[in-house]
């Protein structure tokens, strides 16, 4: 039985935890240290949006098949919907709200502006979270790559052209200042 | 879209994880992506959950005494990226790409994978073609059992109460062996509505595998015989189309009706057998 250091506290890493008990758990959103108290069927979507009150995050399917809930966790884009959130004690997080400074946005997030890459906006943090993913993956050379790479995020809306438009003009370095 | 209330356990080394699956229905977690829709759906209610996730020996990819071996617990993305994977068993580090979406492969395990056994998953039909043993671990020790002998029908394993998968473990190719794998994937999920793998050694026999077209994922023999340490030339490939999938039940839903994947079936195995040609 080992120990292991959440936030402020200490818990017994192998402890059973009963249905009804919460579990401690601490992780970085962006930048920022979190210490929740959830039970264990709480999904990283749901402690970001209900526990946190990061409602950037969208909730789409809920079932991991249509990205909007796509966020960065420890680098990597991952469905926070599949998540359990006590599952990711001591992850580093970054959402929508971590990726614009306090008054400028983001280049990604200008681009999408500029290029009206979507229309209704609910999947918009869920492509820009998961184009950054893909971005610091290190691939994405054509628009076709780009397609193939962000297939995980459903637009409803239709605004893939414009999406990899967006994406393409803030990877070759045009995005507005 | 809420799951019902279970016990949480996690587990840091594979022993403390078999201590943990007590009596009632305990599920295994991993990387999640075949559980948590099933427990949204409520088509699971377990009574506890054992995430063995963190557990480091489920991890990682290293070859051993003629076998290359994938713990549990590694990530398709991981997979995709091991270079003993690319230059040995390309296939499936050709196959994990196209599975799912970049969000999936960053999270999803191949023990996962596996456990579920889903009629239309990828890896089932690659660790068949592959002569792959799928090691696991219970009460009474490690046992293996073969992957031709690990799927028993529609979700269905040869895992026994209180075993967990540990690794998949592969013969190593010998050089000249020529792989493939070809689905026709479902256009939002990529699960394989049909998916056919072939492994041909370089004497000419030839390991062949479908999924997708019955409730489990089998080894095709009649397709296996028919192109057996022949040339693969266009007569014999169409002889082995002609045996492939006939007398196995044959799933048909909304996406295709049986008679449309016995034909995919018969196409797909084309495809794969062309590429190793």
């Amino acid at each position: 039985m080992s120990q292991h250091t959440i936030g402020n506290s200490n818990y017994n890493s192998q402890q059973l935890y009963d249905a009804d008990e919460t579990i401690p758990v601490g992780f970085t959103v962006n930048g920022t240290h979190h210490t929740l108290q959830l039970t264990a069927a709480t999904t990283l979507l749901d402690a970001l949006r209900e526990y946190m009150h990061l409602t950037g995050t969208k909730k789409g399917c809920d079932h991991g098949q249509c990205g909007a809930c796509t966020v960065l966790l420890n680098g990597k884009r991952v469905n926070a919907c599949l998540i359990l959130a006590v599952t990711k004690d001591g992850a580093d997080i970054t959402t929508i709200e971590g990726i614009a400074t306090a008054d400028m946005l983001h280049p990604l997030q200008a681009a999408f502006i500029e290029h009206d890459a979507f229309q209704c906006g609910y999947c918009t943090p869920g492509q820009i979270c998961s184009a950054l993913g893909m971005l610091q993956e290190g691939r994405a050379n054509t628009a076709e790559e780009i397609r193939e790479l962000m297939s995980g995020n459903l637009c409803r809306c239709g605004a893939y052209t414009n999406i990899v438009d967006a994406i393409l003009q803030y990877k070759n370095g045009g995005g507005r200042d | 879209m809420i799951p019902t209330a279970f016990d949480y356990q996690k587990a840091s080394t594979v022993d403390e994880a078999i201590a943990a699956l007590t009596d009632g229905d305990v599920k295994i977690l991993a990387g999640g992506h075949s559980l948590l829709p099933a427990l949204k759906l409520r088509l699971n209610q377990p009574s506890k959950l054992v995430n063995i996730a963190g557990i480091e020996e489920l991890k990682g990819i290293k070859e051993e005494d003629g076998e290359i071996v994938i713990g549990a617990a590694t990530t398709y993305h991981d997979i995709v990226k091991n270079d003993i994977i690319k230059s040995k068993l390309s296939f499936f580090s050709d196959s994990a790409s196209r599975i799912g979406d970049v969000q999936v492969r960053n999270h999803g395990t191949i023990g996962g994978s596996l456990a579920h056994a889903d009629p239309s998953a990828d890896w089932t039909a690659l660790v068949l073609a592959a002569d792959a043993a799928i090691e696991v671990k219970g009460k009474n020790g490690k046992r293996r059992i073969k992957a031709t002998e690990f799927f028993t029908g529609l979700f269905s394993t040869a895992l026994e109460e209180g075993e967990i998968i540990t690794a998949v473990r592969i013969p190593s190719p010998a050089e000249g062996t020529k792989t493939a794998y070809q689905k026709f994937p479902q256009p939002a999920s990529r699960f394989a509505m049909v998916g056919c793998a072939v492994l041909r050694k370089p004497d000419g026999v030839t390991n062949i595998a479908f999924t997708g077209v019955s409730d489990n994922a089998f080894r095709d023999a009649a397709a296996e015989q028919a192109v057996a340490g022949k040339p693969l030339d266009d007569a014999t490939i169409e002889a082995a189309a002609n045996a492939a999938a006939e007398g196995v039940s044959i799933l048909s839903d909304h996406y295709a009706a049986a008679d449309y994947r016995k034909h995919l079936a018969k196409v797909y195995l084309k495809k794969v057998l062309h590429a190793v040609a």
